[in-house]
């Protein structure tokens, strides 16, 4: 391509000074290079702080000291403090049976829903989108809730968690199926199938819970509302699997994100497939989704708020927002969490009004602000 | 590179927007494509990087059917100045000219220091070097459109297709553009509103009207106050210039030519180039 360097150029008017100002455009660049590393580092010290903090709260008086040494000693063999006495089985068994378990499963609910989110959000093209927009949770619900309300053997012996997955894999397939049409998927039509059916879902599980025992209606509502608190060791494995396999393939494909972003033409010009991307996004983001929410249930919020958060943070580049949305997402549900089981404990607050509670002020303000004017917020 | 359009018809919304086009162009040569709203030209066009495929008709780019290569082996091979960038999240005009990049890499991956290179030299000749960390929501649409030619050229693809590049362009941006463009010796296809410019820099001049070519020449014989008649429907006169011939657009024609504007007499296609040349 030798004709691009030799040929001769009309200069711009701005080009006299060019070299000095392609320098500043460098530094800028460096700034938010070293901004994003700050903020890596920032929210990966947090979540070891998260670890360990969420271990030392709770009924059972455990310091984070012993915490930290609790869940490093199951981690790595031989470490002293597990026999000389310092810690009671109590605490070990509270910290490493149940806090650090539903720690974690906060974290993989969190991160997972923000991935989710930013990946709905580039896909169907708008700012609103969120993890359930293609009616997930909603399919999900009426999976749970026809568990709760009908008892596990009137949908064949299904457990709450597998009735509610399946209920999520229904949604997205009926949602997909609708908003295909001409072998494209129109993201007005996925949205809008998303809705209808999501609608249609809910006044499901809405009848459900209305017809049945009061003791059922708050296993719904916490349901609804999600939660992480019956998490267990085996519980993480599927969100983690689900986890790291949409991040892998939403790693391979941030720079057709980036193009997609553009509009559909555009990225068709930079040799992107912009109907086989968007359908690998909607597989890819709702067996996350699924997976969480039949695990956590449908905890809001998250998935529609850390993408928007994470872009104001440092741009729109998928190459650094979805790192930071991983990990903002993982920080902002632990600490929700842990305010969850803290502020009025002995009672535990469903997550899913915490993230609401604490999330939407946070977000109102740093919408406001001029860094969000860079996020595009000002449109 | 050589760009081939063979019999090409494209349908969209059940209505043949394109019928039957042929249309070939010599690697290195700027080709101009005029004609009125709605004549087709985008359409043309768009079959060329496989934005919509031609119901009939093959269209190739250096001699391979578009349709049976990759996007990203299109994509290498054409560049496309589109018309508005719009971006559903916003980007810096340094993220969106580095997409150009984008065909040449794996999905994932940083970008080489080679790259970097390559798009501050597009952005400095594209002369919005200045607009670096500006974000593309903030700028004028001439602007914008001088951020989509160095994002093309960026590309560094042998085909370079413009879509209207001009129309936001302020008098001096719009001279710059087509003399960049040129001076690239590149195989240029540009769909042109400006009757002028295309006259001043395309080697060749196609027009087209409802879908069909109705000339296609060097500019000084096609864009002919005829033509200019027949197809838009408005009364022009040839004036001379300092070292050519500018159109002058008087008024509009009472009564427009029929929906099918009668071909004029200038030889055509490929086969009668060289007898036009020599």
């Amino acid at each position: 391509m030798k004709g691009v360097l030799d040929a001769s150029s009309v200069r711009g008017p701005g080009s006299g000074a060019g070299t000095a100002v392609v320098s500043v455009a460098d530094r800028a660049r460096r700034r938010l290079a070293r901004r994003t590393g700050l903020i890596y580092a920032s929210l990966g010290f947090a979540l070891v702080a998260l670890i360990v903090l969420s271990g030392a709260v709770g009924s059972v008086p455990v310091d984070p000291l012993q915490a930290g040494q609790i869940v490093l000693g199951h981690l790595a063999p031989g470490m002293p403090w597990m026999s000389d006495g310092s810690l009671t089985p109590l605490q070990d068994q509270a910290v490493w049976r149940f806090r650090l378990p539903r720690a974690l499963l906060a974290g993989l609910a969190g991160a997972g829903l923000a991935l989710a989110g930013a990946l709905m959000q580039v896909t169907v093209r708008n700012p609103l989108a969120e993890p359930y927009i293609l009616g997930v949770s909603s399919g999900a619900s009426v999976g749970a809730v026809l568990v709760i309300v009908l008892g596990s053997a009137a949908v064949g012996g299904l457990s709450l968690n597998v009735a509610a997955f399946a209920g999520a894999l229904v949604a997205c397939v009926c949602v997909a199926a609708l908003a295909r049409k001409g072998g494209e998927l129109s993201p007005t039509r996925m949205i809008l199938a998303g809705v209808a059916l999501g609608t249609l879902f809910s006044a499901v599980t809405s009848y459900l819970t209305i017809s049945t025992d009061a003791q059922n209606v708050v296993s719904v509502l916490f349901f609804l509302l999600g939660s992480v608190s019956a998490a267990t060791m085996s519980s993480l494995i599927g969100p983690a699997v689900a986890l790291v396999v949409a991040g892998a393939v939403a790693a391979v494909v941030t720079r057709s994100l980036n193009a997609l972003m553009t509009g559909d033409e555009s990225a068709t010009s930079l040799g992107v497939d912009a109907t086989r991307l968007r359908g690998l996004m909607l597989v890819v983001a709702s067996l996350l989704t699924g997976t969480v929410v039949s695990v956590a249930g449908g905890i809001g919020f998250v998935g529609l708020v850390v993408p928007h958060v994470a872009r104001i943070a440092v741009g729109a580049d998928h190459r650094r927002m979805l790192p930071v949305a991983v990990l903002g997402g993982a920080v902002f549900l632990m600490t929700a969490d842990l305010l969850a089981r803290t502020v009025a404990a002995p009672t535990e607050i469903p997550l899913g009004i915490l993230t609401a509670f604490v999330g939407a002020p946070f977000f109102l303000w740093l919408m406001r602000r001029s860094e969000a004017d860079r996020a595009g917020f000002g449109r | 590179m050589r760009v081939e359009f063979d019999d090409v018809t494209v349908v969209l919304g059940g209505r043949q927007v394109v019928r039957g086009a042929s249309l070939s162009v010599e690697p290195g040569t700027v080709v101009g494509l005029v004609g009125p709203n709605g004549s087709g030209k985008s359409s043309l066009l768009r079959t060329l990087y496989r934005a919509v495929a031609p119901r009939e008709g093959i269209v190739r780019v250096g001699g391979h059917d578009v349709r049976a290569l990759t996007g990203r082996q299109v994509a290498r091979a054409v560049a496309v100045m589109l018309q508005d960038p719009s971006t559903d999240f916003d980007l810096s005009v340094h993220e969106l000219v580095l997409l150009g990049r984008s065909p040449h890499h794996a999905s994932f991956g940083r970008d080489t220091p080679e790259d970097l290179r390559i798009v501050d030299d597009a952005m400095r000749r594209a002369g919005i070097d200045d607009l670096a960390d500006r974000m593309v929501a903030t700028l004028s649409g001439g602007q914008r459109q001088r951020v989509m030619l160095a994002r093309a050229l960026t590309q560094q693809s042998p085909v370079l297709v413009l879509d209207e590049p001009s129309n936001h362009l302020d008098i001096r941006h719009q001279l710059e553009l087509m003399a960049t463009v040129r001076g690239l010796g590149r195989t240029v296809v540009a769909a042109l509103h400006d009757l002028n410019l295309a006259a001043q820099y395309c080697d060749r001049v196609v027009v087209l009207a409802d879908g069909c070519v109705v000339a296609d020449g060097e500019p000084s014989d096609v864009l002919t106050p005829e033509l200019v008649r027949t197809t838009f429907g408005v009364d022009a006169r040839v004036v001379a210039d300092l070292d050519g011939r500018v159109l002058a657009f008087r008024q509009l024609v009472a009564d427009p030519s029929p929906t099918r504007p009668v071909p004029v007499s200038v030889p055509r296609g490929p086969r009668t180039e060289s007898s036009l040349r020599s």
